[in-house]
């Protein structure tokens, strides 16, 4: 491993996340302290506060949501008397049968595959942290970069449901009503994004600073 | 202020000095490869400009036709603000807001704020609590969702095209090139800069 020079924390300098102005930490740093950036006033933390039992906090819950968001119908098409609700699956399987397959792919990917993903991603960047993981780094904090670029994308099914919504408007002929599932579905996207908002990743290279034990 | 020369890494807290990206590159942290600073020639003139197009754009986006949809003779014309009106009166007012803050408002704050720095910056002036008004810009870059939105047109237009006549009016066309005025306003926006400006303003 390569000797990298301590890092801002260890020479007691704290950075602003908001300016990324350097200040100097005080002597006796206690987390009951708030200090705030000289510069534009933010609250200055070593690391974001409570980094770990946050995310956890906001992972856990937004499992917890995936379950309806992808059991329950997030819309219903009523059309010359019938209905038919569509669930996020159902949604897919519609587009694959009528050969639709790149989008059917798409909305898969966005709306089950993006949101597990980053989910489990998160769970495995907390669990390699709690136990003073010294694998990878670099790797490791490239794969919270992802979780944090990719997770607005699964808000597409959510503009979906509102766009068809909105067009759909056509008296007995057809009309388009959003179901629960599709606010469990919001819920799961708004949560994982504070979900990554909250982890600092700097704590991934904290482990590294610490002494063999 | 010379302290300045120096920062933390924000994704490792590495302590380096700031280094001036290339021309049209970008600086990155050694050790975890996060992009640092960008470079961004004349930042103040375009981002301004980029932002009053943008404002232009959004009110177009926002003041005509969006979508109409045909079927069988019948028509319905819809706007941007449509979809969120649509949702609350089905009592979807959570999603609602959601849609609402990710497509509208977070976007229009940030083309305000934008010009609310940039304008006195231009002459000379420091803008009132632009610290406060920096952060929110930063802490509101997440939630602003337009080009996902555009996905979910297209999304829409390809899954009611075998049942119905999708008419793009020409609100779609100015959200389309609001993303990528929007998008390149953002990346034209240079805080480091606007802390130097600050400095000599004040
Ligand atoms: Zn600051
Ligand atoms: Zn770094």
């Amino acid at each position: 491993m390569k000797p990298w020079p301590p890092s801002a924390a260890r020479q007691s300098l704290i950075s602003c996340l908001s300016c990324e102005l350097l200040s100097k930490a005080p002597a006796n740093l206690d987390d009951h302290l708030r200090m705030r950036c000289p510069r534009c006033g933010a609250t200055l933390h070593a690391r974001k506060p409570n980094s770990l039992a946050r995310t956890w906090a906001l992972v856990i819950a937004a499992f917890i949501f995936y379950i309806p968001a992808n059991v329950l119908p997030i819309m219903t098409v009523t059309s010359l008397g019938k209905t038919q609700s569509d669930t996020i699956m159902s949604g897919v399987a519609y587009l694959l049968l009528h050969g639709m397959w790149p989008l059917a792919l798409l909305i898969f990917f966005a709306s089950v595959v993006v949101p597990l993903l980053k989910l489990v991603i998160l769970v495995y960047l907390l669990i390699s942290v709690q136990l003073r993981s010294r694998w990878r780094p670099r790797d490791r904090t490239r794969l919270y970069r992802i979780t944090e670029a990719v997770g607005r994308w699964s808000m597409v099914d959510i503009y979906v449901v509102t766009i068809l919504v909105a067009l759909v408007h056509l008296g007995n002929l057809a009309t388009i009503r959003a179901e629960v599932g599709a606010v469990f579905f919001g819920a799961v996207v708004v949560i994982t994004i504070f979900a990554a908002l909250t982890f600092d990743p700097r704590l991934i290279w904290d482990r590294l600073e610490q002494p063999h034990e | 202020m010379t302290e300045q020369t120096f920062i933390a890494c924000h994704e490792c807290d590495l302590l380096q000095h700031l280094k001036s990206p290339p021309p049209g590159g970008s600086a990155r942290c050694p050790r975890c490869g996060a992009v640092l600073h960008r470079s961004k020639r004349d930042s103040l003139n375009r981002t301004l400009a980029l932002s009053l197009a943008g404002l232009i754009l959004f009110a177009v986006a926002n003041a005509f036709p969006f979508l109409a949809f045909e079927m069988q003779g019948q028509v319905t014309q819809t706007r941007l603000f449509t979809g969120v009106s649509d949702l609350y009166q089905q009592g979807m007012w959570g999603l609602a807001a959601l849609v609402l803050l990710t497509t509208i408002i977070v976007p229009a704050v940030q083309l305000t704020l934008m010009l609310y720095i940039l304008v006195p910056l231009k002459f000379g002036r420091a803008p009132q609590h632009l610290a406060g008004v920096l952060r929110l810009l930063h802490n509101l870059t997440p939630w602003g969702m337009m080009e996902v939105f555009m996905l979910g047109i297209l999304v829409s237009v390809v899954k009611l095209a075998g049942m119905a006549t999708i008419v793009p009016g020409l609100a779609l066309w100015a959200f389309g090139l609001l993303i990528f005025v929007l998008a390149a306003a953002a990346a034209a926006l240079d805080p480091h800069l606007i802390w130097e400006k600050v400095r000599y303003a004040s």
